[in-house]
């Protein structure tokens, strides 16, 4: 294939590619901060401590940090003709990949709040504030430059998992890899998707890094 | 003000349980401030949390301006804690926010109405003397302007009550001096009442009108600054103002003198001397400026005859002065 010929093909997929990636975040973004957030606080010393709720959270999370993505995608296949309807194609894949995202974002919101000193916490308890404002303005707050880079992480784990999960129905970027780059030999078009996913990964971090400056007052 | 009576508190750990506070009696009036003094492992700081129920005690209760806080729900556990400030060792303030924000936060968790926050902080902000600093981030603050932020904070709410969590240890001697300097004043210009725990013999000298030795989660004593030092073989005596030099010498008699108030500054021991023509040696001591009072406390061999002692020391007591055998 020509230059001139793989251009058309990289618009639509580079499209796909920032759906199923920006979409999946989005849902990554507040499942991992619900897990994240309620699994700190019904620890046992927590805000609200409630154990069996925390053994629980804590066996999904490790649950679905153990099984490989590949594996989890097919696994659930039911389950995401249950969410969306079908279980190929660019939205289906979105089901996996959030289902994927969620126990790794859950963990770093875990590591990123634990860095929140206690001692500002119990501060705040013996002001006075409500659990509700607490996890609000002095956990999420304080923890927020850690959130941010830790989502960029995410994010662009996401990335990676969307050109595996593009190899078996979702399209985007991976799918044009395998597809033409792989089984056809079409050098041209593995070196601009390769190219392009870069670029991508590039912009996400340095984007991500410079919010998390910003919020960082330390 | 705060009112305390046979508190408890155990910790589970691995090997039993640990007694952080074993049956502790306190009472600080309105408008003290009392310094509970001890070592780290004392039970101190467990002591300070179960004033604000930071930590629930096992036992006992625990009043604070006539609410008893053991039994309160915990909506009304935290309108309760809205009446009491509390600073830390290692300031607990939230780095995202700035010293004004900071400030604004006490002002949020009690609800106070925005337009209202920002001059209340202003003030208080005053009252600290960081009003130059208030769009500055913790960070960018010196140690002590970050405790004086801290005291800001737990002033916001109009508390009655201060409690303070070795608010200076972190703190170099100048920077503690100038902490303690404001908490004095604040207690003196707005009747603040504070509870203080640390293990810094300067804090008590400087301000505490008030105070116990902690040691094992007990008080092994406590009571007012003024009459601890005249109590014979007090610790907090014997710390404020180490003596040493010979504890005895040969023909003389040794003696540990203390007195505190207008007596401290009053020229006793010359007297002493010109009154009975007998000599007398400083072995050691002090004279030192308190919270309340002037204190001074000295170690002397007198070297008359015995009989001629004896009378020195019914003088020294008619003067007021607490006469003890160098220990």
């Amino acid at each position: 294939m020509t230059w001139s010929e793989v251009f058309p093909l990289l618009g639509p997929a580079t499209q796909q590619t920032l759906w199923m990636v920006g979409m999946s975040s989005l849902f990554t973004a507040i499942g991992g901060l619900l897990v994240g957030v309620l699994f700190i606080v019904t620890e046992r010393d927590g805000l609200l401590p409630i154990a069996p709720l925390n053994a629980v959270l804590g066996l999904i999370v490790n649950l679905g940090r153990s099984i490989p993505f590949l594996i989890l995608m097919v696994a659930i296949t039911p389950f995401t003709r249950l969410v969306v309807g079908v279980s190929i194609g660019t939205d289906a894949v979105i089901v996996p990949l959030t289902v994927g995202a969620i126990p790794f974002f859950a963990r770093i919101v875990e590591s990123a709040l634990r860095e929140v000193p206690p001692d500002v916490v119990s501060a705040a308890t013996a002001m006075g504030a409500t659990r509700t404002e607490i996890v609000r303005k002095v956990l999420l707050r304080e923890a927020l430059p850690g959130l941010v880079s830790g989502f960029t992480v995410t994010v662009i784990a996401i990335i990676g998992y969307s050109a595996m999960a593009g190899t078996v129905g979702g399209g985007g970027l991976g799918y044009l890899a395998i597809s033409y780059g792989y089984y056809r030999f079409e050098t041209n078009v593995m070196i601009a998707t390769v190219v392009l996913i870069v670029i991508i990964v590039q912009i996400i971090q340095a984007v991500g890094a410079l919010v998390a400056r910003r919020l960082s007052h330390r | 003000m705060i009112e305390i009576s046979g508190l408890r508190k155990t910790y589970r750990a691995k090997r039993g349980d640990v007694v952080a506070v074993d049956g502790v009696d306190l009472h600080v009036g309105e408008g003290e401030v009392f310094g509970v003094l001890g070592r780290s492992g004392a039970g101190k700081s467990t002591l300070l949390r179960c004033v604000n129920m930071l930590e629930r005690p096992d036992a006992g209760t625990v009043t604070v301006d006539g609410v008893e806080l053991t039994t309160l729900r915990r909506k009304q556990l935290r309108l309760a804690r809205h009446g009491i400030g509390m600073i830390h060792q290692h300031f607990a303030l939230l780095s995202s926010r700035t010293v004004a924000a900071n400030v604004a936060f006490a002002l949020e968790v009690t609800g106070t109405p925005r337009a209202e926050r920002k001059t209340r902080v202003a003030e208080l902000l005053e009252l600290v003397g960081l009003s130059d600093r208030a769009e500055a981030y913790p960070a960018q603050l010196s140690g002590g302007q970050k405790q004086r932020v801290g005291i800001a904070r737990a002033l916001a709410a109009r508390p009655k009550v201060l409690l303070s969590d070795e608010a200076t240890s972190a703190l170099d001697p100048e920077t503690t001096e100038s902490i303690l300097r404001l908490l004095l004043d604040l207690n003196r210009r707005l009747g603040l009442t504070i509870l203080l725990i640390t293990h810094e013999m300067t804090v008590v000298k400087r301000i505490c009108t008030s105070a116990a030795v902690m040691r094992d989660g007990r008080f092994v004593e406590s009571g007012t600054v003024a009459d601890l030092l005249q109590q014979p073989g007090s610790e907090l005596a014997r710390d404020l103002f180490p003596l040493d030099g010979p504890v005895a010498i040969p023909g003389a008699t040794v003696i540990d003198v203390t007195v505190s108030g207008a007596d401290a500054d009053a020229p006793i021991i010359a007297d002493l001397a010109r009154r009975f023509e007998t000599d007398v040696r400083i072995l050691g001591g002090a004279v030192e400026t308190l919270a309340t009072t002037r204190a001074g406390r000295w170690r002397l061999a007198l070297l008359g005859s015995p009989d001629d002692n004896s009378k020195a020391l019914d003088f020294l007591r008619e003067r007021g002065a607490q006469v003890g055998v160098p220990a």
